[in-house]
């Protein structure tokens, strides 16, 4: 049976990188007693796909995981979400779990796009920004570097708005980006093109966009 | 001081610009977040070295657990911050801070070193100094928390005397609570400044309440007096509350095993739970420090192991289990342990680990219960190559039982056995040395009848230190080219693919040495060597080997003096205030006899009366039966009991 997570992923979580939150989600699942799949061959592994890597330092609201289960166990006293919610680590806040089509494409290759929310942690100046963001979507494309590979973040960036923000932190940006395989825009290229230094803001990742969203 | 909330937001300023940030966040599962208003005593447990390495540190976790099961105290954790880490945490003003509550360590009661090997001496200055407390215990005042150190390495606490309050000798899982005690009461009427202090106490009046607890070494409280060379010539206490001699702490029966383990959230070296199935060992090998001070030899039960087994699995959802001991070989009920322990988790992609296995063909039938899989390889550690060396040890095998093992080792599928040895043995020739690189070969060899050209050895040769309290702690280390030479032959013999040689630096040798017999003049090459510099002296890629020469220079003191040289049958060693209870005269016949080749039986095979059991007689008679592997006390109490010589 295969099972589709939502999940939160914020507080220390936010420096565990994605090859650490598979094995997080190994122990997750067997802590919460339900047997998990794994993979044939001379070096089985969990049957696990974490819909896209979330970069360190991010806070997730919107993350989504399959999780293969063999069978599904007899009569369940709690839910699947009451059990692996028991299991999970602080810091880890599942939403929904749904079950999906086991033959279902792989979840990595269903996203599409991604959502952001940056809170700035410095006072930054909003009529400045206003104008970087105007000038950014007004170009025609925008090439950058990144590991020695050229290409255009123009195309990647699909929205971006200023927001009021919270408290003590005034305005918000907002973000949706490309996040399909071998085109997947990043934040903190966008706020480098605005002149934000990466670590003086706080990114959330709010949403994963999939190319058929299941329906809950 | 800053306070936790002022610490968290230059943090995340910081974390992003260095490796593995989680390793400073804290947040693990079950990790115990208490809240910091509501007890009175906190202690900070530190480990000085990285997370990665200090996150699985046993010892640690369990007096975590039990400190924090008392409803007055609670305990939080610090590991060193690798030195990206270091430099921004200095550069934003950051102090060394717990990774429960975020509070700057200078704000706990009490801090508590793991100090289990000595190269950890100049990272625990190092850290004291981030946390901003003043390095020397002299310096320290009654705002100060109490710097307090235990594990094994501070079975010689004096080369770092005048930088801890107070050493713990031996088992912590009862005298932490005294101390806590004790500070309690000491502290009792006094109230804090601010809740981001400590305390404030009369440091004078609560060290002299420690020095009366068994176990706690105060070093303040005991002159050392030295000869013209350059020994030693006495040390005795200078107030009437502290013992000639501390004798060590030991546990007669073993608590609960520790189950509650914490969960990183990042990949670290050991990711795994453990469970210890005994403590001691009762094999007698004379260059293993472990195997002295942790006697006598007490087993849990069969039952016990695997329950705690199944509850650290369930608690964690580890994929790797460790049953720990000394020697898994020698558990009474091994293989039922095994058998259990194999069926409870077959197929349930658990991999179980047993270390120090006999070299014997039951020993492979012992790792076969537990696997799943054969894959990797299989450990094996003869130390020596030739069954004269092994009579000078006392881990005798002979040749035969090795090759034969071997053979069944491979002929069950695992392609690849690790051999340990140790070069500098005493006595120890370019002939034996010569011997290991032909026993590799020859292991090597039953493995190609086996497997062919899959079969593979890798000899993992280190050098021999003398460590104090052990048969061979008069003896002198190898020089730097007698090692060199040593190893060169090593690397010349053991070439091709089938082979794999890991060796230690004989720079490293050299430090441990030192440290190891250290006596309290090396506080003040420790202090130097970190001014000068050194820090992480367990990375090789990050330790200076000159920032100890010259801090030897400095001081006018001559390294070899610590390693190349026999001491003197009557010598009073540094560590002879502090009694593991292992007689200095059993000790020393154990050497004479090693000079000569004669073993010393197994003490489960007869007891060799090597002075555990006069002191320990009351906690014999109190706990009978066939959980101590000494024999039974059957005098009556009220004996006169016999005072524990020294060393």
């Amino acid at each position: 049976m295969r099972l589709r997570l939502t999940f939160s992923k914020s507080g220390a979580l936010r420096y565990t990188g994605h090859l650490d939150l598979h094995s997080l989600w190994e122990r997750t699942v067997r802590r919460a007693g339900l047997p998990l799949a794994y993979t044939q061959g001379f070096h089985p592994g969990p049957k696990i796909q974490l819909a896209s890597a979330l970069p360190l330092g991010f806070i997730g609201r919107a993350e989504i995981v399959d999780l293969w289960i063999i069978d599904s166990p007899t009569s369940l006293d709690q839910s699947y979400k009451e059990l692996l919610q028991s299991a999970s680590p602080p810091g880890l806040v599942i939403s929904a779990v749904d079950v999906v089509d086991e033959h279902a494409p792989a979840l990595q290759t269903q996203v599409v796009s991604a959502e952001y929310e940056v809170t700035f942690l410095e006072p930054v100046s909003t009529s400045m920004l206003a104008a970087g963001i105007t000038t950014l979507l007004g170009a025609a494309n925008l090439p950058r570097e990144r590991r020695g590979k050229t290409y255009d973040l123009r195309s990647l960036v699909e929205k971006l708005e200023l927001h009021p923000g919270e408290g003590s932190y005034p305005s918000q940006l907002h973000m949706r980006l490309a996040a399909r395989e071998g085109a997947t825009g990043r934040p903190e290229e966008v706020l480098d093109v605005l002149g934000i230094p990466f670590e003086t803001t706080r990114i959330e990742r709010t949403l994963l966009i999939l190319r058929n969203p299941i329906k809950t | 001081m800053l306070s936790p909330q002022q610490i968290d937001t230059r943090l995340e300023r910081i974390l992003l610009k260095v490796q593995k940030p989680g390793r400073y966040v804290g947040g693990e599962l079950n990790a115990i977040v208490k809240d910091w208003e509501d007890v009175g005593t906190r202690v900070a447990f530190v480990f000085p070295d990285i997370y990665d390495i200090g996150i699985s540190n046993l010892g640690l976790q369990i007096l975590y657990d039990l400190v924090n099961q008392r409803p007055d105290a609670l305990a939080e954790r610090a590991y060193a911050p690798w030195v990206d880490m270091e430099d921004l945490m200095r550069s934003s003003g950051i102090p060394l801070y717990s990774l429960e509550t975020r509070h700057p360590l200078a704000a706990f009661d009490i801090l508590g070193f793991s100090l289990p090997y000595e190269t950890l001496y100049t990272n625990t200055l190092n850290m004291l100094d981030l946390a901003g407390i003043p390095l020397r215990s002299s310096d320290r005042t009654s705002a100060d928390p109490l710097i307090i150190a235990g594990g094994h390495a501070c079975f010689n606490p004096e080369p770092m005397h005048a930088f801890i309050d107070a050493f713990v000798i031996g088992e912590g899982e009862e005298v932490i609570q005294e101390i806590i005690d004790v500070v309690k009461k000491v502290k009792g009427q006094n109230s804090r400044a601010s809740n981001h202090q400590p305390l404030p106490v009369d440091r004078e009046l609560l060290l002299r309440e420690l020095a009366q607890i068994q176990g706690v070494y105060v070093p303040r409280f005991y002159e050392v007096k030295y000869h013209q060379d350059d020994t030693i010539d006495s040390i005795t206490p200078t107030i009437p509350e502290a013992p000639r001699v501390v004798i060590k702490r030991m546990l007669p029966k073993l608590p609960p095993p520790t189950t509650r383990f914490l969960v990183p959230n990042i990949d670290v070296v050991h990711n795994r739970v453990s469970v210890e199935v005994m403590r001691g060992c009762t094999r007698g090998c004379r260059f293993c420090q472990a195997g002295m001070i942790t006697r006598p030899v007490r087993e849990r039960s069969v039952e016990e192991i695997v329950q705690a087994a199944e509850e650290a699995v369930a608690a964690t959802g580890s994929e790797e289990l460790a049953l720990l001991s000394l020697s898994s070989s020698d558990y009474t009920d091994i293989l039922e342990l095994v058998t259990r322990i194999g069926e409870r988790f077959r197929g349930k992609h658990l991999t179980v680990s047993l270390p120090s296995l006999r070299i014997d063909t039951v020993s492979v039938e012992l790792m076969e219960k537990l696997k799943d899989r054969r894959s990797g390889g299989f450990t094996l550690a003869p130390e020596a190559a030739t069954e004269r060396m092994r009579r000078i040890i006392n881990k005798f095998i002979t040749d035969e039982q090795l090759l034969e093992t071997a053979r069944e080792i491979y002929s069950r599928g695992w392609t690849n056995i690790k051999l340990y040895f140790m070069i500098g043995h005493p006595s120890e020739t370019l002939a034996d040395v010569q011997a290991i690189a032909d026993l590799c070969k020859r292991v090597l060899a039953e493995g190609r009848k086996v497997l062919g050209g899959k079969a593979r050895v890798h000899a993992g040769v280190s050098t021999f230190i003398p460590k104090p309290h052990t048969p061979f702690q008069w003896v002198s280390v190898d020089t730097p080219d007698q090692i060199r030479a040593k190893q060169e032959l090593l690397m010349h013999e053991l070439r091709g693919s089938a082979f794999k040689l890991s060796w230690t630096s004989p720079e490293d040798t050299l430090l441990e040495g030192w440290l190891s017999r250290g006596d309290r003049r090396m506080a003040e090459v420790i202090y130097n060597a970190w001014k000068n510099g050194t820090k992480f002296d367990a990375w090789q890629d990050q330790r200076r080997f000159e920032a100890w020469t010259s801090a030897f220079a400095a001081q006018k003191l001559d390294p070899a003096f610590y390693t190349h040289r026999t001491r003197r049958s009557d010598e009073v060693f540094p560590w002879e205030h502090i009694s593991d209870t292992v007689r200095k005269k059993y000790l020393y016949a154990d050497y004479q006899r090693s000079l000569d080749g004669t073993t010393r039986q197994d003490c489960r095979e007869g007891c060799d009366a090597c002075g555990i059991l006069p002191t320990f007689a009351a906690s014999r008679r109190e706990f009978p039966g066939i959980y101590w592997k000494c024999p039974e006390v059957k005098s009556p109490a009220g004996e006169k009991r016999v005072a524990a010589g020294g060393g």
